[in-house]
């Protein structure tokens, strides 16, 4: 009896070899925190030298700064050449160009293959193209760019009546598009997957066909899976740096991303001008310097939304059955 | 419900019958030439013949050949594993959606055979409703789960007045008249399977088949669905799959038992099942001795 008393009496999550396997794993989470804040608060103080308002105050001559409503509302941004001016709006407009075309290729293309994947491919098609579509989404993507480059601008400029330069948005936009459609696929194939199979037997039972179940029982039900695989994959679109850089040049002007001709012409967005800035000969006291930063934390503030806005629609409706 | 008619063999399905005979054990002959007499009420409209089913390379039906009259609510029981789902499944082609399943006979409705070449399975099932085991309403608001078979199928029509029809009918109308617009998920279980026969009853099919319907309700859900079910026989051909032997009593006019290995063993007015069963199989698993 006081054999099995002191057994049940033993500590096994307080010996020395718990203890430590806890505090390993601790610290590797923390690590992974630590950085991740670290990189914040450069971004954040890189960019606070980077306006008047705070820069001055932190030792900055004021001829090195910019003012925030002058980066926020002008529309010429020419870091390396005098007078140097810092507008947002160009490398924004850039981005939001970027961000709309490569929407236009993706959204539908990759909702449609998920839709075929999950609906329509027998497992054999399914088991072959799934892999496929992996490999598509490791490629490099200063490929993709290249790609672009290539393949992509040349026949548009036979497609298109007034041919288009080397450089353009609309083979980035194409090529980023491209490079997206894994991601939007393969979220939106998972929501579409997790609709319970007696929602589609329901619809089959009441007369309908196939492209029926797929478009008004599958989707609808999969729809805050689709919503955040787009909202993820336009976050990444944004993101993209390499591909961009390549295809549609190191020109930054302000664009309506609304008007189609403009997407002719080579622009370049906020990522693309962080690289030029960091590859640039610039003085690591000027604003060119710090602009860097201000253009990391507008990126990385516009991406960090739209994760949240997905993680919310995710988490607002993922209770919808069930 | 009489027994008088039990010499009237009339109907064309004596020559089937004899042909299930050469191959059929004597137990099972006698049940066909039992279940083949004309029925009490409406004409044949589903007529199975040696209908087999595999799943890859198991047989999950053997030999079903029975015959449903039209206007009455026909019960399947039988122990779990039998084949009475997947019968079902035959009579609306749901198991074509099944990658590895394969059917073999012929399954007439109204006179003609569902698996010919030229018969569209979406629109079979267009005359053809079923209500599924778990309630299975769509995220949608209960307005739209009722008016989806209509316009999945091109119904014109006052959608208002067959949807109020509809709910009346499956009698949920006085539950839900106020709260059209809300989701249909919010609703209890037995009111979201009631939700499911009004959705099916809505396109006006002319049978319906229902698979254990009342299974995921509690006793006063499940009694209120019974009741329904009597009502529906009225407009429409009820087939319905139930574990529950009082509720076949309680409800049907016929019941065909299914027996392990995919046998259908005796199909007869559902007195006659219970009262005074052919086999003694079947007297068995109604009275809870196996199954
Ligand atoms: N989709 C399927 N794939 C493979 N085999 C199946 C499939 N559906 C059913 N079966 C098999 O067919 C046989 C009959 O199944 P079925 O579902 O028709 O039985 P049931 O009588 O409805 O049982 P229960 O009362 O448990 O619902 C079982 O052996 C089952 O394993
Ligand atoms: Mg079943």
């Amino acid at each position: 009896m006081s054999s099995i008393t002191s057994d049940l009496t033993t500590r096994t999550a307080k010996s020395p070899r718990e203890r430590l396997a806890r505090w390993f794993f601790f610290a590797c989470a923390a690590i992974s925190i630590v950085v991740t804040i670290g990189i914040v608060v450069v971004l954040v103080l890189g960019a606070l030298k980077f306006f008047r308002s705070t820069g001055v105050a932190l030792g900055m001559a004021p001829g090195d700064t910019v003012s925030l409503s002058s980066y926020l509302l002008e529309g010429k941004w020419t870091p390396g050449s005098e007078p140097q001016q810092f507008g947002l709006l160009a490398p924004l407009s850039a981005t939001v160009m970027l961000m709309l075309g490569s929407a236009i290729i993706a959204l539908p293309l990759g909702l449609a293959a998920a839709i075929y994947l999950s609906e329509y491919a027998s497992d054999r098609m399914r088991s072959f193209l799934k892999p496929a579509l992996e490999i598509l989404a490791g490629v490099p993507t200063v490929v993709y760019g290249f790609f672009a480059l290539v393949y992509i601008t040349p026949l548009l400029d036979q497609l298109v009546p007034l041919g288009v330069g080397t450089f353009n948005m609309v083979s980035a936009c194409i090529v980023v598009g491209i490079m997206i459609i894994p991601m939007v696929t393969s979220i939106s194939e998972d929501a579409m997957n997790a609709v319970p199979d007696s929602l589609r037997q329901a619809g089959y039972g009441l007369g309908a066909t196939k492209f029926d179940v797929s478009t008004t029982v599958v989707v609808p039900s999969a729809i805050s899976g689709i919503a955040s695989s787009y909202i993820l994959a336009l976050s990444r679109a944004i993101g993209e740096t390499m591909a961009v850089a390549i295809a549609a040049g190191s020109q930054s002007t302000v664009m309506n991303p609304l008007n189609p001709v403009a997407y002719f012409s080579p622009n370049s967005p906020i990522t693309a001008q962080m690289i030029q800035l960091a590859t640039g000969d610039i003085s690591a006291q000027g604003a060119a310097y710090h602009a860097m930063f201000a253009l990391g934390l507008t990126l990385f503030v516009v991406t960090l939304a739209m994760n949240v806005v997905s993680e919310l629609i995710s988490s607002r409706y993922r209770e919808v059955y069930r | 419900m009489t027994d008088g008619h039990s010499e009237a063999e009339t109907e064309p399905n004596a020559t089937t019958d004899s042909a299930t005979m050469t191959d059929d054990s004597e137990d099972e002959l006698k049940t066909h030439s039992a279940g083949f007499e004309s029925p009490p009420t409406g004409e044949t409209i589903i007529e199975a013949e040696d209908v087999n089913v595999w799943y890859d390379d198991d047989r999950a039906l053997e030999d079903i050949s029975m015959a449903v009259p039209e206007h009455n609510v026909t019960a399947i029981i039988g122990p779990s594993g039998c084949g009475k789902s997947t019968f079902l499944r035959c009579i609306n082609r749901m198991n074509d959606l099944i990658d590895d399943a394969r059917v073999d006979g012929t399954l007439k409705l109204a006179g003609k055979n569902v698996y010919d070449e030229d018969v569209d399975p979406v629109a079979l099932r267009r005359r053809v409703g079923m209500v599924f085991q778990k309630p299975n309403p769509f995220p949608k608001s209960i307005y739209d789960n009722v008016t989806y078979g209509l316009e999945m199928q091109g119904i014109d029509g006052d959608y208002d007045a067959i949807v109020e029809d509809a709910l009346r009918e499956a009698a949920l109308w006085d539950e839900v008249s106020d709260r059209l617009h809300e989701s249909g998920l919010e609703l209890s279980g037995g009111q979201q399977q009631r939700l499911c026969i009004a959705r099916a009853i809505a396109p006006d099919p002319e049978v319906l088949l229902m698979d254990e319907p009342a299974s995921a309700l509690d006793p006063v859900a499940t009694s209120q669905i019974e009741d329904l079910i009597a009502e529906l026989a009225e407009e429409y051909t009820v087939v319905i799959v139930t574990h529950n032997m009082q509720q076949a009593a309680r409800i049907s006019d016929k019941t065909a038992v299914f027996l392990t290995g995919g046998k259908l063993v005796e199909f007869d007015d559902t007195q006659k099942i219970f009262e005074n069963p052919e086999h003694q199989r079947v007297e068995d698993y109604i009275t809870g001795k196996f199954g």
